[in-house]
C-alpha cells in the first residue's frame, strides 16, 4: 500500500478520537447511533452477544445489509472480516466501506496468518491483547488498533486487562536502554522498527480504541482514563433497555471521562443495562480474545 | 494559562469534545500561540478565537447542545469571538447543511456532508493561496464535505474544480480540509492573525514546518 494512503487512513482514525463506535444490525439502529453521536458504526448481522449465544460459524455480514446501512448514515461505516480472510476483506473494500475490522468476534479463517493489510487501500483496525500483538498488526498495515476485551459479555475486566498490558509494554520500552530493545522484542514478538517508534513516541504510533465489554458510560470513561483514544461499544447499546438513551450517555461519558459530576448526571436513569455474562463463567474454548495472536 | 493571559484575550480555544484536538494544539504550539481546551461555558471567557476541529459533526453537534455551548458560542461570536471550523467544524458553522438541519448556523454557506465519497476517496492536494503563503499549501481531505454555495458577504479563499474548499467572513473561517494534518502552518497563522495575535512565524516566507511529521500529534500525549 502506498505510504500516502496509509497516512490518510491513520488520519481518519485520528479524527475519530474521543468518540464512540457502535455496533448496529439494521439501518434504523444505524440512524439511532448517528443521532446519539456515534463517530462511526460497525455494520453487523448479529451483535457479539448473539453470536456468543447462537454459536455456529460467524462470517462477514451480507453485503446487501452493509450497503443499506451505508445508505442510511453519513458517518463512517465499518464492517468485520474474519481473521486472515483476505477475500472477505477484498469484498468489503469493493463495497467501499470506510474501515475494515479484522475481528476475533467472527470465526477465524486462518489460524496462522492475518490479512496482509499493506496490499489494501482501505484502512484496517485490528484487535490486540498486549503491546506485541498491537505492534504485529501495525507491521502488517493496521492503521488503527483496538484492545480486544471480551466481546459480547458486558464485562469490562478483559478490556482493562488488555489496556493495562499495552500500557505496561509501552512503559517498559520507554524506560529501556537501546541495547535492551532487541531482547525485549524477541521475547514479546514485537517487530523491531515498530518498537523503536513506540519508544520514541511514548505510545502506539496509531490511534488505539478500547473494545469488548463496555456497557455503561462509566465503563467508557474508565477506559478513556486508562489512556485509550476512544471506545467501541458492541452489544452494550442495542442489548440494553433504552438503546438511544444509553448510546447518548456513553457518548457523553467518553467526552467527559475525567469529570465525575457530569458522569453522575449522564449515568442517571438509563434503564436496564445488557444482562451480560461474567468472563470467568465462560468456558475457555468459547472466549474470543484468544483468536489471532 | 495565567490570569493576565485571560484578561488580554491573547489565546485561542480548541473545542475539546471529540476529534482532531491535539493536532490543532500542536500546530498552534509551533506558531508560539497559547491554546486552551474548551469543554464548558466558562472556558470561553477571555478567548480571542475558537477552533472547532474535525471529527463527526453529528457527534460534536449533540455534545455542544447537551452542554449548552451552542448558545454560548453564538453569544461569544456576537461579542467578537473569531471562529474557525475545519471539516466537521465547518459543517457546524454553516447556515445551510444539505439534507440536514444546521447546527450553529453562523456563516452563510451551503455545505454537503461527506461529499467526496467513502474513505477510499480521501486525498491529498496542493493549492496556492497567495494571501496566506508564498509557496503552495498541502491540503488533506478526509471524507470531506463540499461547500456548494456561499453568500454575498462570504469570500471564497480556495477552490478545487467546481467546489469551494475554504471561505471566510471578517470573523469566521471555514476549511473543508485539515491543515492540522499537514506540515503547513499557513492556515493556523492566518487564523491567529484574524484573532489579532502575532505568531513566531510572522514575516517568514515559508510556512512549511520541516520538523512536522504525521506522528507529531502524539507529542501532546507525552506532555500529559
Amino acid at each position: 500500500m502506498e505510504n500516502k494512503r496509509y497516512q490518510l487512513n491513520s488520519q481518519l482514525a485520528q479524527m475519530l478520537k474521543g468518540g464512540v463506535i457502535m455496533d448496529v444490525t439494521t439501518p434504523e439502529h444505524a440512524r439511532i447511533a448517528e443521532q446519539a453521536g456515534a463517530v462511526a458504526v460497525m455494520a453487523l448481522e448479529r451483535v457479539p452477544a448473539d453470536i456468543r449465544e447462537q454459536g455456529g460459524v460467524a462470517r462477514m455480514s451480507d453485503p446487501a445489509l452493509i450497503k443499506e446501512i451505508q445508505d442510511s448514515v453519513s458517518i463512517p461505516v465499518m464492517a468485520k472480516a474474519r481473521i486472515g480472510h483476505t477475500v472477505e476483506a477484498q469484498i468489503l473494500e469493493a463495497l467501499q466501506i470506510d474501515y475494515i475490522d479484522e475481528s476475533e468476534v467472527l470465526t477465524p479463517a486462518d489460524e496462522e496468518c492475518h490479512v496482509e493489510k499493506h496490499a489494501f487501500s482501505i484502512p484496517f483496525v485490528c484487535g490486540a491483547r498486549d503491546l506485541g500483538e498491537a505492534c504485529r498488526r501495525i507491521a502488517e498495515g493496521a492503521a488503527m488498533i483496538r484492545t480486544k476485551g471480551e466481546a459480547g459479555t458486558g464485562d469490562i475486566v478483559e478490556a482493562v486487562r488488555h489496556m493495562r498490558a499495552v500500557n505496561r509494554g509501552v512503559k517498559h520500552l520507554v524506560g529501556m536502554n537501546d541495547e535492551e530493545i532487541t531482547p525485549y522484542c524477541k521475547e514479546h514478538g514485537i517487530p523491531y522498527e515498530i518498537a523503536r517508534q513506540v519508544k520514541e513516541l511514548g505510545r502506539l504510533p496509531v490511534v488505539n480504541f478500547a473494545a469488548g465489554g463496555i456497557a455503561t458510560p462509566a465503563d467508557a470513561a474508565l477506559m478513556m482514563k486508562m489512556g485509550c483514544d476512544g471506545v467501541f461499544v458492541g452489544s452494550g447499546i442495542f442489548k440494553s433497555g433504552d438503546p438511544q438513551k444509553r448510546a447518548e450517555a456513553i457518548v457523553q461519558g467518553t467526552a467527559y471521562y475525567d469529570d465525575p459530576p457530569t458522569l453522575a448526571e449522564v449515568s442517571k436513569g438509563l434503564g436496564e443495562a445488557m444482562v451480560g455474562s461474567g468472563v470467568n463463567t465462560i468456558p475457555e474454548e468459547e472466549l474470543m480474545a484468544g483468536r489471532g495472536w | 494559562m495565567d490570569e493576565s493571559a485571560e484578561a488580554k484575550n491573547d489565546h485561542i480555544g480548541i473545542l475539546n469534545l471529540q476529534g482532531g484536538i491535539v493536532e490543532h494544539q500542536d500546530h498552534m504550539m509551533r506558531l508560539g500561540v497559547a491554546c486552551v481546551p474548551v469543554r464548558r461555558k466558562q472556558d470561553l471567557v477571555g478567548l480571542a478565537g475558537l477552533i472547532i476541529p474535525g471529527g463527526e459533526s453529528t457527534c460534536l453537534g449533540r455534545l455542544i447542545r447537551n452542554a449548552g455551548l451552542d448558545r454560548e458560542i453564538c453569544e461569544a461570536y456576537e461579542e467578537g469571538l473569531q471562529l474557525w471550523g475545519t471539516c466537521a467544524g465547518a459543517i457546524l458553522l454553516a447556515q445551510h447543511v444539505n439534507n440536514d438541519a444546521p447546527h450553529l448556523g453562523l456563516i452563510d454557506i451551503t455545505i454537503s456532508r461527506n461529499a467526496f465519497g467513502s474513505q477510499l476517496a480521501s486525498f491529498h492536494e496542493e493549492i496556492r493561496i497567495p494571501e496566506l503563503a508564498a509557496e503552495s499549501i498541502p491540503l488533506t481531505f478526509i471524507r470531506a464535505p463540499k461547500i456548494t454555495k456561499v453568500g454575498s458577504d462570504v469570500t471564497a479563499l480556495g477552490r478545487i474544480d467546481d467546489c469551494i474548499i475554504a471561505a471566510e467572513t471578517e470573523n469566521i473561517l471555514v476549511t473543508v480540509f485539515h491543515p492540522e494534518l499537514t506540515s503547513s502552518l499557513a492556515f493556523h497563522r492566518h487564523f491567529a492573525h484574524k484573532c489579532g495575535l502575532t505568531t513566531d512565524c510572522d514575516g517568514k516566507s515559508s510556512l512549511i514546518d520541516p520538523h512536522w511529521s504525521p506522528y507529531s500529534w502524539t507529542r501532546q500525549y507525552q506532555q500529559r
